[in-house]
């Protein structure tokens, strides 16, 4: 009966298959292009595609089209590029995207620093959750740039109260799914722990915090975004530096050719940003890896 | 491997003037009512009964994850009153903790228990190896098959050297080659370890093939309607399903579960719907009939 038992667990036929030469370069080349033509299709579709909206943004410009949309003062790709090698080598704009991006780190962080275990507690402990959800509900629906006004009287810099803008557009979507994650936590899970000898501490440990992790992950990916758009529209308003300043800068001193670098800016760094928590989930949570 | 190979039978379980009630809108609800069983250290005890009729419940007292609402559940004399290390659960959900792998898994009573990571990664491997599990250690329980996940729940409720095994359906979910393959492992580490096992089922044929004594329950609320010791010599084969002692424990039970089945389902089968069937009932009763 043990050797059933031990079949059925016997590791993947790969071990039967007979030694043979190393395979050439070229079969391994094809068997590599097979085993990956789907990601290679998306890849290539996906470079097209860039392709094709440059393609139509450089005629659409070109040309001047005015078709209710007027075209006509819209920088071509070229200009855009043009102006983009020359902001490279610009200290400014270098140090605009840095301060951005510091405020993003600053804000964001603080917000899952605050938010993550916040949302920790309150789905664990009812008392906090009634205390605290009322005010996080009422307080949810203002968008981050409603807080503007409010947010430059409570603090004493610029700076500061942008940071702040920027903690508050991440934290709610960081505190909502962590909440969310807890909630969802499967109750045997717990009394399996619980038999084993666990006691609260070593529940919340080692259940509670692990199995509500993916979506305090999706938390952390929406939060960035959110974070982002505040930033911009707080910099747009009341900043000095900064990629979003440098953006509505750039139209009063009519350099249209910097908008549209500056909007570019703005959707690699999120899209960067959000790469980065994606790798850092995958990082932390090996066992959810596909 | 002090922990589990313990040569003493320990784990005497009784219950005594059990019940259990719940509150609902509409009043309480017996689950089980006027309960004693009992579990001689060493033996193997199954409860079978129709769905609903209380035997998880009953389970789960003896956990120590409901409180009995009369009546006292004890082992080796001490009151039970909550979860403990010294009852290990398995679950039929398997409920293994996703983010551990395999070996993580089967460490966790020993590290709630406080001891060192080397030890108890050596025991670990030790107690995988006896369920030809060694190979799997990395993994991650999704990466596992039914039969593999509940072979690792198994061991895991095993690592703690618990003087009573509880399992709760455990094979349910499993085909029935799989299944006939656990039951096999199940009854070769408990004759190795020589601990209580109280197993609940409802699967008539896995009940008489692994226990010494099956208590058969009532339709809710739940109580004893009949106890059955199994007579037959261990070790038992497959083999010994066909035989004639087998077949009459069987119908004896079979009878007993579905009478019970029947008021279960209560006015769902009247005479009336026998007519529609064409089913004659003669003034018997109906669980004669079918």
């Amino acid at each position: 009966m043990p050797a059933t038992a031990l079949a059925e667990a016997g590791p993947a036929p790969a071990a039967v298959t007979p030694p043979t030469a190393p395979p050439s370069f070229g079969t391994l080349a094809l068997r590599w292009y097979r085993l990956n033509r789907a990601g290679l299709r998306a890849t290539a579709i996906g470079v097209i595609s860039l392709l094709a909206f440059l393609m139509v943004w450089h005629l659409l410009t070109t040309y001047r089209v005015v078709f209710f949309v007027r075209f006509t003062n819209v920088p071509s790709p070229l200009a855009v590029y043009a102006s983009f090698s020359k902001a490279i080598h610009d200290p400014k704009f270098l140090m605009h995207i840095l301060l951005s991006c510091r405020r993003i780190f600053i804000g964001f962080s603080l917000a899952a620093i605050v938010g993550v275990p916040l949302g920790l507690i309150m789905g664990r402990f009812k008392l906090v959750h009634e205390i605290v959800f009322p005010v996080a509900e009422v307080l949810r629906p203002i968008p981050a740039i409603a807080w503007v006004p409010m947010a430059i009287m409570l603090w004493p810099t610029n700076e500061q109260s942008i940071v702040f803008i920027t903690f508050l557009g991440s934290f709610f979507p960081i505190l909502v799914n962590t909440l969310h994650g807890m909630s969802l936590v499967d109750p045997v899970l717990v009394r399996a722990a619980q038999c084993l000898g666990a006691r609260e501490r070593s529940i919340f440990r080692e259940v509670y915090f692990p199995a509500s992790l993916p979506h305090v992950f999706t938390g952390l990916t929406v939060g960035m975004g959110v974070a982002w758009v505040s930033l911009i529209a707080a910099e747009m308003i009341s900043g000095q530096y900064g990629i979003g300043y440098f953006t509505w800068e750039a139209y009063s001193l009519v350099q249209y050719a910097d908008i549209a670098l500056g909007m570019i800016a703005i959707g690699v760094l999120g899209l960067g940003s959000s790469v980065l928590i994606r790798g850092a989930g995958r990082l932390v949570m090996p066992w959810s890896a596909k | 491997m002090s922990e589990v190979s313990v040569n003493t039978p320990k784990g005497h379980i009784e219950v005594k003037n059990f019940s259990l009630a719940y509150e609902t809108i509409e009043g309480a609800v017996q689950a089980v009512t006027d309960t004693q069983i009992h579990v001689k250290p060493g033996e193997f005890v199954s409860i079978v009964g129709p769905s609903g009729c209380g035997k998880s419940t009953l389970l789960n007292a003896v956990a120590g994850f409901l409180k009995p609402t009369t009546g006292i559940v004890t082992v080796d004399g001490e009151r039970v009153s909550g979860p403990s290390a010294e009852r290990g659960m398995v679950f039929q959900q398997y409920s293994l903790f996703p983010w551990k792998t395999v070996r993580e898994n089967v460490e966790f009573g020993l590290k709630m228990r406080g001891m060192p990571r080397s030890q108890r990664e050596r025991a670990a491997r030790t107690l995988l190896g006896l369920a030809g599990l060694e190979a799997f250690e990395k993994h991650y329980p999704e990466k596992l098959s039914g039969g593999m996940k509940q072979r690792v729940g198994i061991v895991r409720a095993l690592a703690t050297g618990p003087k009573v095994l509880l399992l709760d359906e455990p094979f349910g979910a499993l085909d029935a080659q799989t299944r006939v393959i656990m039951q096999q492992i199940l009854t070769n580490m408990w004759q190795r370890l020589k601990i209580s096992v109280l197993f609940v089922t409802h699967d008539i044929d896995e009940a008489i093939f692994l226990s010494d004594r099956v208590y058969c329950m009532t339709a809710r609320p739940g109580s004893i309607k009949a106890e059955i010791p199994i007579p037959l010599e261990r070790p038992r084969q497959q083999s010994m399903m066909m035989s004639s002692e087998f077949l009459a424990l069987r119908r004896g039970l079979m009878s007993l579960i579905r009478e019970e089945s029947l008021k279960a389902m209560g006015g769902e089968i009247n005479d009336m719907g026998m007519q529609g069937l064409n089913i004659e009932l003669h003034g018997h009763s109906l669980a004669d009939v079918i």
